[in-house]
């Protein structure tokens, strides 16, 4: 990935609190449009928390804080005018555990465009049912039962329909949080390929544990450590020739 | 001795075997230093005192239970023949009259000499069965005590006996609380089929007028004895209930479990535990004095006729009092719906309000129609705030402005009054507990059913 890409997002000096626990020492990164970047480091080294930073999931958590600016194409989202409901419209979210609603698989897919009335008609939102569950590789698996219960899928089946209800909004950013963490290694792979033809359409930032995922998936790659932001590069640079010591023992190994 | 004294020395028995005990298994362990004693010294400490007890204090029990219809027959074998004979009815009344004098309870001045000498006989026999019996234990425990300690070796596995006699009296305990349960349902089984041999059970459960008169002279005159009515007030005032209580019960969870801060929640939700703890007598005079005038008065004002005691003031007071369960209850069940979920809502771009009601709340559906259940199954047994404001009118009617009457108010009313226990007008008592008591059981069943496939989903 080139850098002459335009800029997505661009965070400034951010800092975040836990209470009295400062959980990030002022980040500063771009996220580039229609890359995939990877956020790697240790338990607790702050990249979830970055993560959930980009379309203000923070504010949920009480007692949390956060400092600096962070720039959606440009408008800063802490902006008192913005409409967080629209951000986070405009950035999506895929968790950790998969967590698809305790309804069917249609309905699951069609809160989304319901609730942001994205569909006039009956028809408009089976389209998009259907477009969605297509572009994250669900629809042939579910189109004969999407009147059952989303719960009813495997694991891996049920990432793939978080990952389709959050395309079905038609976000620009797609954040993961550590997304295969929770699957076996087919469904894994799976999302992987996935990933790969989403960011034709879509700006994905994907916090992982598994640094063989962030080397497969990756344009780029972010090494967190205790709250700072160590090193960011092309994922080849970093996973080959490392700059900072503490990235290169993280990478072969050494702790972590 | 008399019982109480028997128990105080065994228990007097159970400390003096444990220290026995202990004593006894040190010196063993002194003796056979080379062998390691498979338990510690209050283990068989325990199994001595339990040896010297138990099996004393079970032929206790058994004494207890089976001597007095014993001494009963001998006493009996040594009346007159002319008294002895007669039919089992008058013979009962004989020996509780004779046992009445040998007690010196309720004598009676023309007691005969027959009668006396009988009372002298029955209360030599009892003397005789106290002596045998404290006999009997004390030789027991003594047995029990000694062969215990001399079992004492380091190979006897005191701790599992131990063990074993602890499982056996937990079982004892739960045993007790299942058998109350049967016992009382037995019971209630029994008097039942008692009153359906007065009236026909169709008549009862579909009787549409309540009206037992209180005179028992002769057949033809007992009344009618028809449910409908009580339990057409009885689901009228409990529904009027769940129509006070869900929606502000729910209402109260969902601030509770989503918006009040964790201070807030940590106080208000004890405090509205408290209305469930307010004894319902307390509601019940509450809703005479202060809500049934006040609704009276608030329906003159808009020309609606509500009586000061009705279903609508007994329902509305009983609504208030089973907010609790339902607040409770679905605050925890809401509490217990996953972060992910509401997550997952939220990064979609949910509002708040929007999340709790589509997504939250179905998820926590079958929970809270569960503790509603519950919450609908204590309505319905209520009695007390129903005794005071709801009128007792036991009419058919569909009009919740009027005074009705409920099966549990009838239940009061027919077991307080002056009448012989095994006529139908108190005998239907039991025939209408037992209705609620099929209702609630019911209702609490389903209630359970649904919390607990709710509670296998998310764990």
């Amino acid at each position: 990935m080139s850098n002459s890409a335009p800029v997505k997002i661009s965070a400034t000096d951010v800092k975040v609190f836990y209470g009295d626990n400062q959980a990030l020492h002022g980040i500063n990164m771009d996220v580039y449009q229609n890359e995939v970047i990877s956020f790697i480091g240790p338990s607790g080294c702050g990249k979830s928390t970055f993560l959930r930073c980009m379309n203000r999931m923070n504010d949920t958590i009480d007692q949390c804080r956060v400092n600096g600016s962070i720039l959606l194409d440009g408008r800063d989202i802490h902006d008192p005018s913005l409409d967080v409901v629209q951000l986070r419209a405009q950035v999506g979210m895929v968790f950790q555990k998969p967590n698809p609603f305790p309804k069917s698989i249609y309905e699951n897919i069609a809160y989304g465009p319901k609730l942001h009335g994205l569909a006039e008609r009956k028809a408009d939102l089976d389209d998009i049912v259907e477009s969605s569950l297509r572009r994250a590789g669900l629809w042939n698996e579910v189109k004969d039962r999407l009147d059952q219960p989303g719960t009813g899928l495997s694991g891996g089946q049920q990432q793939r329909l978080c990952i389709a209800r959050s395309i079905a909004v038609s976000p620009e950013v797609i954040l993961m949080d550590e997304p295969c963490s929770a699957l076996d290694p087919i469904a894994t792979s799976i999302i992987e390929e996935l990933i790969d033809e989403l960011k034709q359409n879509f700006t994905i930032v994907i916090v992982t544990h598994n640094m063989q995922q962030a080397a497969r998936v990756s344009d780029r790659t972010a090494f967190f450590h205790l709250g700072n932001l160590i090193e960011i590069g092309n994922t080849n640079d970093i996973f080959t020739n490392p700059q900072q010591k503490r990235t290169e023992d993280y990478i072969t190994g050494r702790y972590g | 001795m008399s019982n109480f004294s028997l128990i105080v020395v065994l228990l007097v028995l159970l400390a003096l075997g444990y220290q026995l005990g202990m004593t006894r298994s040190r010196k063993v362990a002194t003796v056979n230093s080379d062998l390691r004693m498979h338990s510690r010294p209050h283990h068989y400490g325990m199994m001595v005192g339990l040896w010297a007890v138990l099996p004393a204090f079970l032929i206790l029990i058994l004494w207890l239970w089976l001597s007095p219809a014993v001494i009963n027959a001998m006493m009996v074998s040594h009346l007159p023949t002319e008294v002895s004979s007669p039919s089992t009815e008058q013979l009962r009344v004989v020996s509780q009259r004779i046992s009445n004098l040998a007690d010196n309870f309720g004598v009676v001045a023309d007691a005969e000499a027959w009668e006396l000498s009988a009372a002298d006989h029955l209360r030599q026999l009892k003397a005789n069965s106290a002596i045998m019996l404290t006999a009997l234990m004390a030789v027991i425990a003594a047995v029990g005590m000694l062969i215990s300690l001399l079992k004492i070796t380091p190979r006897l596995k005191a701790r599992h006996q131990v063990e074993r006699v602890v499982k056996g009296l937990l079982v004892l305990c739960s045993t007790v609380a299942i058998l109350t349960t049967i016992g009382i349902v037995l019971s209630m089984v029994g008097e039942t089929l008692k009153f359906f041999s007065y009236i026909p059970p169709t008549e009862f459960f579909f009787g549409t007028t309540w009206n037992p008169r209180f005179s028992t002279v002769g057949v033809g005159e007992q009344g009618d004895f028809g449910l409908v009515p009580l339990l057409a007030g009885t689901t009228m005032i409990a529904g009027i209930a769940m129509l006070v209580a869900i929606p502000l019960g729910l209402m109260v969870a969902v601030y509770l479990a989503e918006y009040a801060p964790v201070k807030l929640r940590n106080t208000a939700k004890p405090l509205i535990e408290v209305l469930a703890g307010i004894p319902t007598i307390v509601y019940g005079f509450f809703a005479l004095v202060t809500v049934g005038p006040f609704l009276r008065d608030l329906g003159a004002s808009i020309g609606l006729d509500i009586n000061a005691t009705s279903a609508l003031t007994a329902g509305v007071v009983m609504g208030i009092m089973i907010i609790p369960f339902i607040s409770s209850l679905s605050d925890d069940i809401i509490t217990q719906v996953p972060k992910s979920m509401r997550d997952g809502s939220l990064g979609l771009g949910a509002t708040k309000s929007e999340t709790i009601l589509k997504v939250v709340l179905p998820a926590a559906l079958p929970g809270i129609v569960g503790a509603v259940l519950l919450a609908a199954s204590r309505a319905i047994g209520e009695t007390m705030i129903v005794v005071l404001a709801a009128g007792n009118s036991p009419a058919l009617t569909a009009n919740p402005f009027e005074a009705v009457s409920t099966v549990t108010v009838t239940i009061v009313n027919q077991l307080t009054g002056d009448n012989d226990f095994s006529s139908p007008q108190s005998l239907v008592a039991f025939a209408l507990g037992l209705t609620l008591f099929v209702i609630t059981l019911l209702l609490n069943v389903v209630a359970l059913v649904i919390v607990r496939k709710y509670r296998e989903q998310y764990e």
